[in-house]
């Protein structure tokens, strides 16, 4: 291995790692650009983008048009909980064959929509493209105005064909097919305007993997700020067609949804905050942000804010004193898919005692990589779009004790004797909040001080 | 079946998922070979995910990452682009490259931009190309396309040699080692293809291994026109166009095609026909295997009787497992699989075990359907793979897990049935499973059963 591993990179990655000055001064990352032909990327395509944003909304039908593979891959894919309804649950597909390619699928998706929708009787009907679809030239908006028309439920059309950009694509595709429900409420007590008509804030970003959105509306109904819509955790269509009534909109997973934020600003005239509900002072943050919101209207919320906080830290911050005590001064690495995410995790970690060494993501932007390298110690490795070869050699150069990422990134890990911690979909402990914070410190502690290390190949060399 | 008539018009909770995935899992199992998808930078992500989610191994799969001017003017350079790239990160012996829905649908004539790519970089990197477009056929299909293809590139004629060919159906790392221990019995070479059992089942590093150790090496693969003869185990195989088949037609290589060998009966059938490849006797330790198995067979068949199970998995071990069923005293009542078209169904409906139990078959179908049929079937066990576990909770019934994937459990590389220790540990699984589900729904609990 050469003595820096920066040094040896594919031509095409140069420019997506950087290592962080010694005198702080940010420097320019490569970012925002397809992935590299041959590198391995972690990264999905534009329909992953769309799917886990729109996958909450347990009362919608998801029909993924296009052969089977892309529906089976997401199959249930997220914890994603419902408190009722949990058509999400389902992987449906037009399972598109070879005839279908030939002579088109559209005959196809509508007969699929008709009988799904009689059987399951959603609220609305996400259709999502993949690949095929726009080339076989299928009319997948005729057949979504005729069925809508049919059965009186939106049926929405997703421009979602994995080919047309990145991951980020489908997020905005999925941003887009939401602006077109929200204002559509049937209920004549929600007209489409004037929009901002209820003190109380929209959740964007939070998808309730394993609870997590509950926790956080919990947080807003204690300080007293009513919530219409969570976007999209323990989704319901029918409260996403409100969600224009709420007077403000707070973003947490902004590389998925601030983009929604934006047009909701410029279409309902609602305000948007960047927040993060990971980690201590981002949670607390979060919390003080929307009691400034509405300080206008309600003076005794910031109070009721801090009040909420200080209870809150006073039961969690004793308890992480133990976690800290064993992982002082041990190493992490950070791959997940947002780089917003990975700020909130560089300050979680600093609460355990443990030092970033190499952080990256999917889809960051460059204000994100921005603000990771001001976050940073000199000294850090940061990536964009990484791979498995570039991944798990900044995690043997910096001898790191763990690694944060997701299903991809685990084998990673464990292969070479690395701890790691699951802070993607996959989770089934709430790592949001106070008390995720705990958890987060729990499955930490858990895993880097486990025995098992102790008889690696690295370890014993 | 008439595919164009009959498929079904959509499906719900897929029983199956496509092509390429299997491509890459028999590209896994080559000796230093990389595999790189043909396609949206997707396939080979959401594949890859689905794969370490089953083998809990690193699974590197490149993509050649399609964008829109890749989709309007064909992914030559896309693809080439990748394999320069694969090349420089991962020094392969061999590069896999399968296609997707997208790059067929565009036409892109990959034979054509691989030989010129080869032109341009001669006798470097083994290039081989398998066509599996996703909305034709299952994984199993582009497994045993990817073999088909891998023998068919590579194999070489010459002096015989003693060695045998096994291609198997898709089957565990445990299994596949099964496999090469049975055939090192007979003090026989192998070639066994694929092989994952390193690859996808290996040990703790302290770098990380670019291409994992093991899988079938190159030489195997060339020299398996030189064999004594070549086993397929899958039952569809024998309809398909395989390594086997081909070996037979260019080589004369005599061909012995049969199911999995699971459960006494088909492992008879297997070590009876190695012997006579071979012109070697079962070695007699089998013989002790067999006899152990056979007495656990008497020792629980009072459990098993009246027993009905819903079996599900791709068509091959679907299949094998009814089979298997059916020889212990588990009515197998339905069959199921995801596997498209009529191969399933006309091969099991013509085997005369399951003919005469009255089993129901539902090829290509999801779990939607196969949820329905099972409700109707009134089974006591479900036997496939992690999928089936929704059912098995709505219908309070235990699954046995076996097959691909088994997402929902550790151990996957170590799930065997293959041969008389596999079958032992699945018949023990099968049988202890009905006793733990009685235990825990009876109403006093037991302390002995």
């Amino acid at each position: 291995m050469p003595e820096h591993a920066i040094n040896d990179l594919l031509e095409d990655r140069v420019g997506h790692v950087l290592e962080t000055a010694l005198d702080g001064a940010p420097a320019a990352i490569r970012c925002g650009t397809k992935s590299a032909s041959g590198s391995v990327s972690q990264r999905a395509c534009v329909f992953c983008g769309s799917r886990v944003v729109l996958y909450p909304i347990a009362d919608a039908l998801h029909l993924v048009h296009g052969p089977a593979g892309c529906a089976a891959y997401t199959w249930d894919i997220r914890g994603a909980l419902s408190s009722g309804p949990a058509l999400h649950r389902h992987s449906f597909t037009t399972d598109l064959r070879e005839t279908d390619v030939v002579f088109g699928g559209a005959v196809k998706l509508e007969k699929a929509l008709r009988e799904l929708i009689a059987k399951h009787e959603p609220r609305a009907a996400f259709i999502y493209s993949t690949c095929i679809v726009g080339l076989i030239g299928d009319d997948v908006d005729a057949v979504c105005r005729k069925v809508a028309a049919d059965f009186g439920i939106p049926v929405i059309p997703v421009d979602s064909e994995g080919f047309k950009g990145t991951k980020k694509d489908g997020y905005k595709a999925a941003c887009e097919a939401l602006l077109k429900l929200i204002g559509t409420s049937p209920d004549p007590a929600v007209p489409p305007a004037p929009a901002r008509s209820v003190e109380g804030i929209n959740i964007l970003g939070e998808f309730n993997l394993a609870g997590e959105a509950w926790m956080i509306r919990d947080y807003y109904a204690r300080m007293g700020v009513p919530v219409v819509a969570t976007l999209t955790g323990d989704g319901r269509v029918d409260v996403v067609r409100q969600a224009h009534t709420a007077r403000f909109n707070v973003v947490q997973c902004s590389g998925s949804m601030q983009g929604l934020a934006i047009m909701m600003e410029k279409q309902y005239e609602q305000p948007y905050r960047r927040v993060s509900y990971f980690g201590l002072e981002d949670m607390a943050q979060a919390l003080y942000d929307v009691a400034d919101l509405f300080a206008d209207t309600d003076p005794g919320m910031p109070a009721r804010a801090a009040a909420l906080v200080a209870e809150e830290m006073g039961r969690v911050l004793p308890r992480l004193a133990a976690f800290r005590k064993d992982l002082q001064g041990t190493r992490a690495a950070i791959y997940v898919g947002g780089a917003f995410k990975a700020h909130s995790l560089i300050k979680a970690l600093r609460h355990l005692g443990m030092q970033t060494a190499v952080v990256g993501s999917q889809t960051g932007n460059a204000e994100d990589y921005a603000r990771l390298q001001q976050l940073c110690d000199p000294g850090t490795i940061i990536l964009d779009d990484s791979n498995p070869v570039e991944l798990s050699r900044f995690v043997l150069e910096k001898q790191v004790d763990l690694l944060i990422g997701g299903v991809k990134e685990r084998p990673i890990a464990y292969k070479l004797g690395v701890a790691f911690c699951d802070h993607n979909h996959e989770r089934k402990i709430p790592l949001a909040g106070f008390e995720g914070m705990l958890n987060f410190a729990r499955e930490v502690h858990g895993s880097v001080t486990s025995p098992v290390w102790k008889l690696s190949p690295r370890r014993r060399a | 079946m008439n595919e164009a008539e009959d498929a079904p018009e959509y499906a719900v909770n897929p029983c199956k998922v496509c092509a390429p995935l299997g491509a890459s899992l028999a590209f896994k199992g080559v000796s230093g070979t990389v595999p790189i998808l043909h396609g949206s930078q997707g396939c080979a992500t959401y594949i890859r995910r689905y794969l370490i989610s089953h083998f809990r191994e690193p699974v590197d799969i490149a993509s050649s990452s399609f964008d829109e001017m890749a989709a309007v003017f064909g992914g030559s350079d896309s693809l080439m682009r990748g394999l320069d790239n694969v090349r420089a990160t991962y020094q392969p012996e061999v590069i896999g490259v399968a296609t997707t829905c997208l790059s067929e649908t565009i036409g892109d004539d990959v034979k054509d931009i691989l030989r010129r790519y080869s032109d341009r970089h001669p006798s470097e990197t083994v290039l081989v190309n398998v066509s599996t477009p996703s909305y034709s056929g299952t994984h199993l299909d582009g497994y045993y396309d990817t073999v088909a293809s891998l023998v068919s590139s590579l194999a070489k004629g010459g002096p015989a040699r003693a060695s045998v060919n096994v291609f198997p159906a898709i089957i565990s790392p445990e299994d596949l080692r099964w496999l090469k221990r049975t055939v090192a019995a007979f003090g026989v070479g192998l070639c066994l293809l694929p092989d994952y059992s390193d690859t996808l089942d290996g040990g703790m590093w302290s770098e990380y291994r670019r291409l994992p150790p093991g899988g079938t090496s190159l030489e195997a693969i060339r020299d398996c026109g030189r064999a004594l003869g070549s086993l397929e185990l899958g039952w569809s195989q024998a309809s398909r166009t395989t390594g086997g088949r081909f070996l037979n037609r260019e080589f004369g290589i005599h061909c012995h095609s049969q199911g999995l060998p699971i459960g006494i009966e088909a492992t008879d059938a297997f070590l009876a026909a190695l012997s006579e490849l071979t012109g070697r006797p079962v070695p007699p330790d089998l013989e002790a295997e067999r006899a152990r198995l056979l007495d656990a067979y008497a020792d629980a068949h009072k459990i098993l009787a009246g027993q009905r199970a819903v079996v599900f998995g791709d068509e091959d071990m679907a299949i094998a497992l009814a089979l298997f069923l059916a020889e212990i005293g588990v009515k197998p009542a339905l069959v199921a699989s995801g596997g498209t078209g009529a191969l399933a169904q006309t091969l099991a409906e013509a085997h005369p075990v399951l003919r005469g139990l009255d089993t129901q078959f539902m090829p290509d179908t999801d779990f939607a359907r196969l949820g329905e049929a099972a409700k109707a079937a009134g089974p006591t066990l479900l036997v496939g793979h992690s999928k089936g576990s929704k059912l098995a909770r709505e219908l309070d019934v235990p699954l046995v897990r076996i097959g691909f994937p088994v997402h929902d459990r550790f151990g996957s590389g170590r799930l065997s049935c293959l041969g008389y220790p596999g079958t032992h540990r699945l018949f023990d699984e099968v049988v202890n499973t009905i006793l733990a589900d009685r235990q825990a729904k009876s109403t006093s609990g037991y302390f002995y059963f």
